[in-house]
């Protein structure tokens, strides 16, 4: 790619990801007017108190008596000004719910990821340079496995071993309660308590990583330009790693790019097992108790990271792989 | 001269199940130093296998059962793999068939180069002697064109990049596995030129692989002949080309495309098919990057008569496959008159188009890709017919013809593409194109991706057919040879424009465009007339 272009071309991906983002927006908008249950008689109904001149009061209150398009207008508004709207269950602003919650999902997502990319690719790798040996069955079958097992159950065994019999690890939460700890204490205890749920979240990716990259790189390796490699002298081990890996990465990272842009939506059910403090776990609770607005929000916040994703993987891809014109 | 390279009685074996127990049987021959040995076979003969082992290269599904590979004075095949490392690229090189995906497209061209020489110690050269070898190998500006990605270059700068890769460190013996098969003619032509040259200053010895009689005349100083992993015929290469013994020495020698065409019969101006004006252009780019306009078509009009062959010829990228797609509606073209039979078929609706289907019918060049793996033969010949309203057992019955005009057994019709050959492939696809009656074939292609025997065959075929339905064709070819042996009239394409246009004795013999007299240039072996040979069984 010629970085000259790169300018133009981010700007005009930039615009077109707006546009993207404001049509999800909408449809986020419409999609929760179309649930059942209207949010004023949910309101009320909590309060206890119900009858028709109150509800017609909380609705004038919340704007709710308003035609759809000015309702729309107005929620477009405040999403623009990044005003995400106000939950009245927890009676706190969405926006600075969010804020509390994101550095614990983006700790457990992002260990995730790097622990199923790394072992994963490595295992791959591994597998293939031993193709049709014991090694690569075990790591297929173990692949496999890690492939079909659902997350909760492996969540479960996981926490039945360590935590219950072996009682070496916590089983839930993000930090040890009643404790006063300092420093590099701190670190290791969350640490501690990181390490089941990061491990239960990136095992299927690990399964997936292993066989795209067993795959892609036994492709590769079949390949004219590796024999060509091999005519001219070079010794196996720089072949691998300069020739074989580099081609076989391209679509890892197109993977990578759309298990990145699942970080934050994709841990609902592993914050939910180990009562991990993050925007999963939020976005499950205001299910539950049909606080719309914090749903709004969570969605919001998944899509952004899902179009911010998509767009910084075209970006690696174009300076991954020089065939790959940038052009908008 | 000093003898390079001795191969006495190699013996390959191919695993189990194959189609034969041995790769190569029994196989000697020897290279000296400064000689051009040209190995001879169709696919499968085993020529490649042969070059393989002497790299050290073998699939570790193949293993060599008996012989020797002595190459300057050792011998090769108990070495370790450690040592036969460091002689590959350094004492013994390779070049290789397909240019567009023997480079790590990753990679920048020059590093690669440079990689030869890093992994055998020189790397310090390396920044002095890149340019230097790229300008050896005649690339233009070879500073900037090291920094590229093999991407930004065409298939004949990537093949002199290759051989400037193998000359790095100055080999004794360079082997070229078809280095020109996947060229256009007038590169291969520069391609045949520098390996000769580098050649003869080197005084290297070059073990050249091929399956091109004419390739073999332009270049060999010494022949082998290889069939079924044998060689049958050994010798200098003016004896072998002008006088071989060997029965299948003669068969290939005589499928060779002569050049000159059978008696063809008068051509009446009745036109069938007449193209005015006709422009293809296509763009690249949008928004912000600047746009690219290929003219694809242009200046291409033509007039096909009745009964006649029309030769569309051209290097790749040239155009000619555009201007037939465009008369059948694969590809729409902005501008133009495509009239058949008077009517004009370009501003017709899909619906206006049906009719026309049915009248004109394609042939494909990939025997390979072009029929559908999980249908039968027969329902592909049928499928046709009977979406165009012919009945289920007429469409059959015309089948079953048309298999045995093709020369295919009955019973083709209940098997699958992938149990023929690729030659019977192709006849299936002409029994495919047939079974719709045409009136006007557009062949693109039909015989490139095949061997020279199997050539042969189906050209024979062609004609034949040409002759007994009175065909009118559009035959679109980059082999001049093939042109010259099968039509009556020839197009020369070049950049999307006809730029010369006559019957083909007089395209051939007094060449009026420069391009023409290039591509004619540029026919490999044109100096060397194959023997007539009387046919041996």
């Amino acid at each position: 790619m010629e970085l000259s272009k790169l300018p133009g071309y981010l700007l005009g991906r930039l615009v077109k990801a707006a546009i993207v983002i404001l049509a999800i927006v909408v449809c986020n908008f419409f999609l929760i007017h179309a649930a059942p249950g209207d949010p004023a008689s949910i309101i009320a109904g909590q309060s206890g108190a119900a009858d028709a001149r109150f509800l017609e009061q909380l609705r004038a209150q919340f704007g709710l008596d308003q035609p759809l398009y000015v309702q729309l207008w107005i929620y477009l508004k405040g999403v623009l000004t990044l005003d995400l709207g106000f939950s009245h269950r927890q009676q706190v602003a969405v926006a600075s719910l969010l804020w509390d919650r994101l550095p614990a999902t983006l700790l457990l997502t992002g260990a995730a990821f790097v622990f199923a990319l790394s072992v994963g690719v490595a295992m791959g790798a591994l597998a293939a340079l031993r193709v049709g040996t014991w090694g690569d069955s075990i790591i297929t079958v173990l692949a496999l496995t890690f492939y079909a097992t659902p997350l909760f159950w492996v969540g479960l065994m996981l926490v039945l071993l360590f935590s219950v019999t072996l009682e070496w690890l916590p089983s839930f939460g993000m930090a040890s309660v009643g404790v006063d700890l300092h420093g590099i204490d701190v670190v290791l205890d969350v640490a501690k308590h990181l390490l089941l749920p990061a491990l239960t979240l990136g095992l299927f990716y690990v399964a997936v990583y292993a066989r795209l990259s067993r795959a892609t790189m036994l492709e590769v390796a079949d390949q004219d330009f590796v024999k060509t490699a091999r005519a001219k002298g070079v010794p196996e081990g720089r072949i691998l790693r300069r020739h074989i890996l580099r081609n076989a990465l391209l679509p890892i990272i197109t993977f990578a790019g759309i298990q990145a842009g699942q970080l934050i939506g994709g841990s609902i059910l592993v914050e939910t097992v180990f009562a991990w403090p993050g925007i999963g776990r939020l976005a499950f609770e205001a299910l539950l108790a049909r606080d719309y607005q914090v749903l709004m929000g969570v969605f919001f916040c998944t899509s952004v990271m899902v179009v911010l994703f998509n767009l910084i993987t075209d970006l690696l891809y174009a300076v991954v792989d020089p065939r790959v014109e940038v052009s908008a | 001269m000093t003898r390079l390279l001795t191969v006495d009685s190699l013996t390959v074996a191919l695993p189990q199940g194959a189609d034969r127990p041995h790769a190569v049987e029994d196989l000697s021959l020897h290279l000296d130093a400064g000689e051009i040995l040209c190995v001879v076979g169709e696919s499968g003969s085993g020529k490649s296998i042969t070059a393989n082992t002497v790299m050290g290269l073998l699939p570790k599904t193949l293993k060599v059962k008996t012989g020797t590979v002595t190459f300057e004075g050792e011998p090769m095949l108990g070495l370790s793999a450690e040592a036969l490392r460091s002689r590959r690229g350094r004492r013994m090189a390779m070049v290789f068939q397909e240019p567009m995906t023997a480079l790590n497209p990753l990679m920048r061209v020059g590093d690669q180069i440079a990689e030869a020489l890093q992994v055998h110690g020189k790397g310090g050269d390396a920044r002095a002697r890149v340019p230097e070898l790229l300008a050896a190998v005649n690339l233009p500006d070879p500073a900037s064109l090291a920094k590229m990605h093999p991407f930004r270059l065409s298939g004949g700068q990537r093949q002199r990049v290759m051989i400037a890769m193998a000359l790095a460190l100055e080999p004794a013996l360079l082997i070229a596995d078809e280095p020109t098969t996947a060229l256009d003619v007038t590169t291969q032509m520069q391609i045949l030129r520098l390996i000769r040259e580098i050649q003869a200053r080197k005084g290297m010895g070059v073990m050249f692989i091929t399956h091109d009689f004419g390739v073999v005349a332009e270049i060999a100083d010494r022949v082998a002949v290889m069939q079924h992993g044998r060689i049958v015929e050994q010798g200098p290469a003016a004896e072998i080309l002008n006088a071989p013994q060997h029965p299948y020495t003669r068969k290939l020698i005589a499928a060779v495309p002569h050049g000159d065409a059978a008696e063809k019969a008068e051509i009446r101006p009745a036109p069938v098919l007449v193209m005015k004006g006709v422009e293809k252009t296509y763009q690249r780019g949008g928004w912000f990057g600047a746009k690219a306009v290929v003219r694809a078509v242009h200046n291409a009009d033509f007039t096909l008569n009745k009964g006649e062959t029309l030769g569309l010829v051209g290097e790749s990228g040239s155009g000619k496959s555009t201007l037939a797609r465009c008369v059948v509606r694969l590809v729409e073209p902005e501008k133009g008159e495509i009239l058949f039979h008077g009517k004009d078929l370009r501003p017709l609706s899909r619906q206006g188009w049906l009719p026309y289907r049915k009248r004109i019918q394609m042939v494909f060049q990939d025997p390979y890709a072009s029929l559908n793996p999980r249908r039968k033969v027969g329902d592909a010949i049928t499928e046709g017919p009977i979406t165009h309203g012919v009945s289920a057992a007429e469409a059959r019955e015309r089948a079953l013809d048309l298999l045995r005009l093709v020369k295919l057994d009955p019973s083709a019709m209940e098997r699958y593409p992938h149990e023929f050959s690729g030659g019977q492939r192709q006849r299936i696809g002409l029994a495919r194109a047939l079974a719709m009656q045409p009136e006007l074939l557009i062949a693109d292609e039909p015989v490139s991706a095949l061997d020279v025997s199997v050539q042969a065959q189906v050209l024979d075929l062609l004609a034949e057919i040409r002759q007994r339905l009175g065909l009118t064709m559009l035959f679109i070819t980059h082999d001049l040879r093939v042109a010259a042996q099968i039509c009556d009239r020839i197009a020369v394409m070049q950049r999307g424009a006809i730029v010369e246009l006559g019957p083909t004795a007089q395209v051939f013999g007094a060449p009026q465009h420069a391009y023409t007299r290039a591509l004619l240039d540029s026919i490999p072996g044109r100096d060397w007339t194959p023997p007539a040979l009387a046919e041996t069984a």
